[in-house]
């Protein structure tokens, strides 16, 4: 028996394992370098600053009486309209217990009678309360102004709702079939307006809300921003923060209340 | 004073087992309620997104706070030193124990997530309350069991004192914990004030004393042990004046409230036109749960009769939970102020439209949870006493009383 035929099958091998090794190293790192450079391709990848501080200003007096529009906007924006009322559960009920991130308010000044119709949300604090009383700190505040509910270690105690004087949250009450993939949600966690954060993150300037206004009763924008259409309405109009007196600094401001 | 003998709960065994096969199955039928609640979520309960803290909270925060309380007989034998207390120190540094379990199993089986303890244990923000409780309420069962443990091994009798001074101090600070969950909300007309800690010790002092006494008459009469009369005088007293102190915090939080105008609403809420919240306050609270005890502990007649202390302690413990659903539930009903000296006319979201109040009504698994909770704490109190020597053999007068003659 010669030693070569041993030799060259013993090369063969060796270029097998090699190739394959590689193969499969290319395999298990290859998603990786690709998802790192979609990363790297997405706004989102760098961190939120506190160069900018999220606000809104909403002019009651142009917000018409009746209408909607908003409220409509948001619900689909965040997935709210997919909510599916629970088998059993009565009408009265379920208006109680769905969530909701913004509703039409309208109020009548005690001493004029003067009648005002406004969409109330999640005010933004500067010092939420909300954010103060989360024993896990899932409740918390961006950089950016932006108050919103890590649902990841949110565990349902319901603490925020007690101490948010503007009822701006929600609690999911009921199973959550349907979702969408950018305002992900289920049973159990509390949630609120966060100024359509997947639009910001991903390079939008607007809100759902904002944009169904045909009335352009909400600006929406960059506070910290003095050229932004936020800033610069606020800064040619009187404007009002809801409980002033709370000293809470809120991000969304009122006009003509 | 004879040296004191501790004994094992000496009931008859039917009974025992029945005893503990009746609570197993209140239990058992809390836990199909927690699991009915946490399948199908939190729209089986009254709860929702105004009222978003229902009958599960009234129940724990009951038994939290009677926990507390339940450890006062204790300290007052080792920090004051008042031998008289010192055979009643095991039974009540048990039952903190228990109820405060029954209690925290409430609150935490009504979480919107329950298998997120583990968050709530390693996560923290410290600015809340809630995440101080947390370590304030682990910290209270290792010291009790430290304090226990001292009482119940001869050779650690001497640490007694410190251990116990280390309870007590604890369970004030516990307490103020408690109370200060609503203290310290500034969003609701209700809460928001300095007095509800203190409020919420004294009531402490009375509920624990009021279930620990009903604990130590039933586990004494079922076993034919003796309670002196001298024993009970003092036990009775010492609950009455508990009743009168929560009555004095009651009217100071309200005439408190009375003096600003911005309260009255609130006040008149509560006082005067809240139906169910107006009822439970002046009726279960007040009348039931203070007056009537208070009439019935220093009567001379009365007062002597273990039935009627019974109903006194059965009374306070009723007036209880309804003192804690007016503040957990009407504190909530009644509309926040979020647009002072304006009113609200229409709402997408039930913001108390023209004053209205938001509605609540408590569900049955909401209430089995609760009463579950009650179960806890009572079968691991008559388990422990049954296995261990938590109960004195005797507390006849002539057994306790330094001064007897």
């Amino acid at each position: 028996m010669s030693q070569k035929p041993q030799d060259s099958i013993d090369q063969k091998r060796r270029e097998f394992v090699s190739v394959a090794s590689k193969a499969a190293a290319a395999a298990v790192v290859a998603p990786g370098v690709f998802l790192h450079s979609i990363g790297n391709a997405a706004p989102r990848s760098e961190p939120v600053t506190d160069a900018v501080r999220y606000g809104m200003l909403i002019d009651t007096n142009k917000c018409a009486d009746g209408c909607s529009d908003c409220v409509s906007a948001c619900d689909r924006e965040n997935g709210l309209d997919q909510l599916i009322k629970p088998e059993g559960a009565s009408d009265e009920q379920w208006a109680k217990q769905k969530p909701r991130w913004i509703r039409s308010v309208k109020v009548k000044d005690n001493l004029s009678g003067k009648v005002t119709s406004l969409p109330m949300m999640c005010q933004h604090c500067e010092h939420p309360p909300c954010v103060d009383v989360c024993p896990t700190g899932a409740s918390f505040r961006r950089v950016d102004g932006i108050v919103m509910v890590d649902r990841h270690t949110c565990i349902g105690c319901r603490y925020c709702m007690m101490a948010c004087p503007y009822k701006a949250r929600s609690f999911i009450h009921e199973n959550v079939q349907f979702k969408l993939t950018s305002a992900p949600r289920g049973k159990g966690c509390v949630e609120s307006c966060n100024f359509c954060v997947h639009r910001l993150d991903n390079g939008g300037t607007t809100t759902a809300c904002q944009d169904a206004c045909s009335h352009d009763a909400i600006v929406f924008g960059d506070l910290k921003d003095p050229n932004s259409a936020v800033s610069q309405a606020l800064a040619e109009h009187a404007s009002t923060q809801l409980r002033a007196d709370l000293k809470l600094n809120t991000g969304v401001r009122y006009r003509g209340i | 004073m004879k040296k004191i003998q501790y004994r094992e709960w000496g009931i008859d065994s039917p009974r025992y087992w029945g005893l503990l096969a009746v609570l197993g199955a209140i239990i058992a039928i809390a836990g199909f309620a927690v699991l009915h609640m946490e399948h199908e979520g939190h729209w089986v309960t009254g709860m929702n997104n105004q009222v978003v803290w229902g009958l599960p909270h009234v129940f724990a925060i009951f038994l939290i706070v009677a926990a507390s309380g339940a450890l006062n007989v204790a300290s007052i034998g080792s920090v004051f030193g008042q031998k008289m207390y010192k055979p009643l120190a095991r039974l009540s540094g048990l039952m903190a124990i228990t109820l405060l379990v029954g209690g925290l199993l409430v609150l935490v089986l009504d979480l919107g997530q329950p298998g997120r303890l583990i968050v709530a244990m390693t996560t923290y923000n410290f600015k809340s309350i809630f995440a101080w409780n947390i370590y304030l309420y682990v910290g209270f069962l290792a010291i009790v069991v430290v304090y226990l443990f001292t009482m119940m091994e001869r050779k650690a009798n001497d640490y007694t004192k410190g251990v116990g001074v280390v309870a007590f101090v604890w369970r004030l600070i516990l307490t103020t914990g408690t109370g200060s969950i609503f203290g310290f909300l500034v969003a609701r007309q209700g809460y928001d004030a300095a007095i509800m800690a203190p409020m919420f010790i004294i009531m402490s002092f009375a509920y624990g004393l009021a279930f620990y006494l009903l604990m130590l008459m039933f586990t004494f009469n079922t076993d034919g042990r003796e309670i002196g009369d001298k024993v009970m005088k003092r036990l009775k007293n010492l609950l009455g004046v508990f009743t009168a102190a929560i009555f004095y915090f009651v009217v100071v939080y309200h005439l408190t409230n009375l003096y600003g105008t911005e309260n009255h609403a609130y006040e008149a809420f509560i006082l005067l036109n809240g139906g169910i919240y107006t009822t439970l306050f002046w009726v279960g609270w007040v009348l039931l749960g203070l007056i009537v005890p208070m009439a019935i502990l220093f009567h001379p007649a009365l007062g002597k009769s273990r039935a009627a202390i019974t109903a006194a302690c059965l009374l306070i413990i009723l007036g209880g939970l309804s003192a804690m659903y007016v503040i957990v539930i009407g504190g909530q009903a009644f509309p926040m102020a979020m647009f002072p000296d304006k009113t609200i006319i229409d709402s997408g979201f039930f913001d108390g439209v023209n004053g209205a109040v938001s509605s609540y009504s408590p569900s049955l698994p909401e209430f089995l949870l609760g009463l579950g909770g009650v179960a806890v704490a009572v079968i691991a109190t008559l388990i422990a006493v049954r296995m261990l020597q938590f109960l004195p053999a005797s507390l006849a007068d002539e057994a306790v009383d330094p001064h007897h003659s």
